[in-house]
């Protein structure tokens, strides 16, 4: 048996060393002096602070911001440890719904959220990113069609012309690269520092 | 269903083509021995690896001492990681201080990166250190992908060697998988993963004062070094909870499309190693052909079923169709930037083989587009199926197909020229069969005790659906889940750790017996009787064993879960 486990013993020594320590180092040494900011997060900072990352989803709930999709992601209740509660775009904790698609809870939520949307914009359909949750519940970004259907709101909270919003949406959607690959679609964070960037 | 999105599921399948004769021509190479362009850099390492380990590289293995050298790496590699993850508290790298993995956990994740599933019960953002990650988890991505691919070499050699003894040294063919085929490509695509936008340092978490004021903190971390060989392995364990869903795992549509053809490269490439060293290249394209005909057939169906959205939507002016300015569809539980045809396409990729990585919530998807993970994994991840252990489940069929084949003419079934005899086909007949007896044992087992049953966290048959899906995954070695189900308890970590360790082990060692006992058989020439395995018909009979054998086993469970459930979609029913 030990004719098998010595062997055993070192290989598991010197693949760790290679690709559990060696390796990993090594890529982040290149890639902190090659690709920093990548490297770090892609973090947006704002008046010397950190605003959040170009990557990652954060919560808006202000009828002057454009929404992102619903998140699905939960802390620990600070009241009670054995708990959690709702913290949409919890970035240390990131999770999708996982309800099933018979879930009454899904059902509801969604309908809830419909109605509400539906108000802002009556007679237009509900574009559904907009009501369905995102697989990491930190998705940055909605579709083309889920930015415009809120173009309504965003402009009549900040006393715009919905035409210049509506401009602002078209000239913030990234296509798909190349023409082929994924799907077009509006990062909601950058959309809004371009918005502030208007003034209002 | 859209135009691009059959455009992109084309061009990805055109690139699966086009690898895998030159990525199998290179594998080939590596582990006949001979040199390579790496060899330069490579061999002086590979050297040294042996005389540390005391390996002679030219001495050869029986089939039982290269058994019992895959099971004591595998079992060296179990127990250091327990203690890895057990001590992580009072060790480096790990500035968010987390506590050290309780026991049943750190069993079940021990099991899970040694058998190459990367089920994950816990949540690695909120539970595992930078150093238990990248030092542990990891290392086990490559070594578990390489023990994979070792054995398929191993079964290979059974075919194409006559008359010998020995079937390769595993140590060697462990070496090699790492340093000329993992290690190689995951230095490069992991800067090009940097570049498109994945994390890698190992700073603490960012605290971050959303526009708005809120505070969000921002989970960071060596995630692109981890991240190339959890796809290139099929091993499928993510930095994050939402695995490749994360914008950070997975921030672009280009990373997307690099990480499902990592996913099926070296599957579809061993195919081509497999027919080069049995000297006909057409052999090992018959056997792409059948895996690819079923991983078209799974897209088609995760795809058109997604595309449709979900009808309990409908009464709420939910706009659910495709457009220029959406992808519509069933949206819960995926990303923008994915859409639908790419979630369908991760999904039936991932689960072809025996990745596990998820860009889409399994749990959320519609009844029938669930059924494809849950039926690719029934079959016994063998459409590429993991790396190695994808081909070698796949030549187990193979045998039974051609035993089938013999019995219908009446003829010694032989394959490649080698008899195909009672000891091969009940040796294959048992690896298939310990799927089957564990899928269905464990979750029967589930289904009636309240500790399996605390799991659940949807209602009605989508919970069933949660638990078979969970002991399909552990014992099929891929490791994507219904997510909702609460698997970090003694209960479940215990039964899904020894379905990952039967489905993985059990599976290894009468394959290993067929290898050793081909590998003693002469080769018998070809005759006028004897029935052409390059042929059309070859890959028809052996996509029928498979669905006959792998799939109608668990015909009566799939009905309980998926089946039901599309029932009580159809009647607006909800739970």
């Amino acid at each position: 048996m030990m004719k098998h486990l010595r062997p055993a013993i070192l290989m598991i020594v010197i693949m760790t060393v290679i690709t559990g320590l060696a390796y990993p180092m090594a890529i982040t040494g290149i890639a902190q002096m090659v690709f920093p900011h990548q490297a770090n997060g892609s973090l947006i900072q704002r008046n010397g602070k950190v605003i959040g990352s170009a990557l990652i989803g954060q919560n808006f709930a202000s009828d002057k911001y454009f929404h992102g999709r619903p998140s699905a992601t939960t802390e620990t209740d600070p009241k009670d440890p054995s708990k959690t509660i709702p913290v949409p775009y919890a970035a240390d904790n990131s999770t999708g719904s996982n309800l099933g698609p018979t879930a009454k809870a899904l059902v509801d939520r969604v309908k809830g959220d419909a109605a509400t949307l539906a108000a802002q914009n009556p007679g237009t359909p509900v574009p559904v990113d907009l009501v369905t949750s995102s697989a990491s519940g930190l998705d940055p970004d909605i579709t083309p069609a889920g930015a415009l259907f809120q173009v309504p709101r965003v402009a009549k909270a900040r006393g715009l012309a919905e035409e210049r919003v509506r401009q602002l949406v078209q000239s913030q959607i990234t296509d798909r690269l190349a023409g082929v690959l994924g799907e077009p679609h509006v990062n909601v964070l950058e959309l809004n520092l371009a918005l502030d960037a208007l003034g209002h | 269903m859209t135009f691009n999105g059959w455009l992109q599921i084309a061009l990805f399948s055109v690139l699966v083509i086009l690898l895998t004769r030159p990525f199998g021509g290179y594998m080939t190479r590596v582990f006949n021995g001979e040199r390579t362009f790496l060899s330069p850099v490579l061999r002086p390492l590979e050297r040294a690896i042996y005389w540390l380990c005391g390996v002679d590289e030219k001495s050869e293995q029986h089939w039982v001492s290269y058994a019992i050298a895959t099971l004591a790496f595998s079992f060296v590699g179990f127990v250091v990681l327990y203690g890895l993850q057990r001590l992580q508290a009072m060790l480096p790298l790990n500035p968010q201080g987390q506590a050290a993995v309780g026991p049943d956990l750190a069993f079940n994740t021990s099991v899970s990166f040694v058998t190459n599933t990367n089920w994950q019960s816990y949540v690695p953002e909120q539970t595992m250190s930078y150093l238990t990650q990248m030092a542990g988890l990891a290392v086990h991505n490559f070594v578990s992908a390489a023990t994979g691919i070792a054995l398929a070499i191993a079964l290979i050699r059974g075919f194409a060697r006559r008359s010998a003894q020995g079937i390769g040294n595993f140590w060697v063919d462990l070496t090699r998988s790492v340093l000329y085929v993992l290690l190689p490509i995951s230095v490069v695509v992991a800067l090009f993963f940097v570049w498109q936008g994945m994390p890698q340092n190992f700073s603490a978490y960012t605290d971050a004062t959303t526009l708005e004021g809120g505070k969000q903190l921002i989970a960071q971390g060596p995630v692109a070094s981890q991240e190339v060989i959890k796809l290139l392995g099929t091993n499928g364990g993510g930095f994050f909870n939402a695995n490749s869903a994360h914008p950070f795992e997975n921030p672009t549509a280009l990373t997307n499309f690099i990480e499902m053809l990592l996913i099926i490269s070296i599957g579809a490439g061993l195919t081509n190693v497999f027919g080069r060293m049995v000297g006909n290249q057409r052999q090992g394209w018959a056997i792409f052909a059948a895996m690819f005909l079923l991983f078209l057939a799974g897209t088609a169906i995760a795809y058109a079923v997604e595309s449709h959205g979900n009808p309990a939507f409908a009464a709420f002016h939910v706009d659910q169709s495709a457009g220029d300015l959406q992808s519509g569809g069933n949206m819960e539980g995926k990303e923008v930037r994915f859409g639908i045809a790419n979630s369908a396409l991760f999904t039936t990729v991932t689960t072809d083989t025996s990745c596990g990585a998820v860009n889409t919530m399994h749990d959320s998807l519609l009844p029938l587009a669930g059924a494809v993970p849950m039926v690719n994994m029934m079959l016994g991840e063998i459409i590429f199926g993991g790396v190695g252990s994808g081909l070698y489940g796949m030549l187990l069929f193979v045998i039974v197909a051609m035993f089938i084949a013999g019995l219908m003419v009446g003829r010694t079934p032989e394959y490649l020229g080698k008899k195909l005899e009672a000891k091969e086909v009940k040796m294959a007949m048992l690896a298939i069969l310990i799927l089957p007896i564990s899928v269905l044992g464990f979750t029967a087992l589930a289904a009636v005790v309240p500790a399996g049953l605390a799991g659940i966290s949807n209602a009605g048959p989508h919970g069933f659906s949660e638990m078979l899906y969970a002991y399909d995954s552990a014992t099929a070695n891929n490791g994507s889940a219904f997510a909702g189900l609460s698997a970090n308890t003694p209960f479940w970590n215990t039964t899904l750790g020894l379905a990952m360790f039967i489905g993985r082990f059990l599976v290894i060692v009468p394959m290993l017996a067929v290898a050793g006992s081909l590998a003693r058989k002469k080769i018998v020439p070809a005759s006028l009787g004897t029935f052409p395995t390059t042929s059309p018909l070859f890959v028809g009979l052996v996509i029928g064993v498979i669905l006959i054998t792998g799939g109608l086993i668990y015909f009566p469970a799939v009905s309980l879960g998926p089946v039901v459930e599309q029932f009580a979609l159809q009647q607006g029913t909800l739970y």
